[in-house]
């Protein structure tokens, strides 16, 4: 099978892991392996996927139990080695309560699930996450989440903007970030970011669901072409 | 062996829209009597411990780690000694 390969770690919950398997293994044509809650092998993933869904039933709060989990122990390993992680939705909630990104996700302004299709500006495509995408136009991507409101106390988000480290932003269609374009009141607007060294992603809209024109949009696939760019371009300075 | 009481609620930094809810809710039945509503957790559990210090820690402790999440949560709690473990 073709390398970058992907895992996709499954938790009692998880409901987007098939998802996010789909577009790894045929959409993008790449190995793609599911790593279950408690396992302790990564399977000698190059790409962590923490997908979305109700990881132990969201008890506590989102992610709270999940962090605790054997995988997550092996995954924070593959971080601090430079790895790439990305956690997505449910997956932003884990990476957050296992402190590998800062800040935290609660409750909706609205108190309402959300459900729709937002757009998104690329606020830094110059990220292993981003580099395939297109940073003229804002993207269009589905939300669906409870708790999508990004909190974090004034001087990390002070930092986080400095550092160029808010990758997503939610937009209006032409690129501007109004309130009426945030689905959740995050703090300013934001959808998505990285971590201080720039290998760990959470964003809360759903890239994997909109990877196949069936679906209605392909602009979450050059999130995962970014992936196997950067993957590929690494193997290629390691043997060069 | 200690019982632990323990409440957890959002920061008073952070909007608690939940609470507001209930606030409003509440304002149209009794007039400006009650305020300030804020919605939380209570979690109970029992601790073996010889010292209400060493159970004092321990309780600390899991509410920093795992309970409560400090980024966007606050928690207070109590310990009462408890002979056997039941409710």
């Amino acid at each position: 099978m073709t390398r970058p390969r992907f895992g996709i770690v499954v938790f009692p919950g998880s409901n987007c892991d098939h998802d996010a398997y789909h577009v790894a293994k045929h959409v993008m044509d790449r190995d793609a392996v599911f790593l279950w809650h408690k396992d302790t092998d990564l399977q000698d993933s190059d790409v962590i996927i923490i997908p979305g869904g109700f990881s132990y039933g969201d008890y506590l709060r989102g992610g709270a139990i999940a962090q605790f989990s054997p995988i997550i122990t092996e995954v924070r390993k593959h971080a601090e080695r430079g790895g790439l992680v990305v956690g997505i939705c449910n997956g932003f909630q884990v990476l957050t309560e296992a402190s590998l990104l800062p800040g935290a996700l609660i409750r909706n302004a609205s108190r309402r699930f959300v459900c729709k299709e937002v757009f998104l500006k690329v606020e830094n495509g110059d990220t292993a996450f981003t580099s395939k995408l297109d940073t003229s136009l804002p993207m269009r991507l589905h939300v669906a989440h409870g708790e999508g409101n990004y909190y974090a106390d004034p001087d990390t988000l002070k930092r986080l903007e400095d550092e160029n480290r808010v990758v997503f932003r939610y937009t209006d269609p032409t690129g501007n970030p109004t309130p009426e374009s945030n689905p959740n009141g995050s703090s300013n607007n934001i959808a998505g970011i990285i971590n201080e060294r720039g290998n760990v992603l959470g964003m809360m809209p759903h890239p994997e669901r909109c990877s196949e024109s069936i679906l209605g949009s392909v602009d979450g696939r050059g999130v995962f072409e970014s992936m196997v760019d950067y993957i590929i371009g690494e193997r290629v300075e390691a043997t060069a | 062996m200690y019982k632990a009481n323990i409440t957890i609620t959002l920061r008073q930094s952070i909007l608690d829209p939940e609470g507001k809810a209930i606030e409003q809710a509440l304002g149209s039945m009794i007039e400006g009597a009650l305020s300030n509503v804020r919605v939380g957790k209570h979690i109970e559990l029992f601790v073996n411990a010889d010292s209400r210090e060493k159970a004092h820690e321990l309780v600390e402790n899991a509410c920093k780690k795992m309970l409560a999440n400090p980024v966007m949560e606050d928690y207070t709690f109590t310990l009462e000694e408890a002979e056997t473990v039941s409710a």
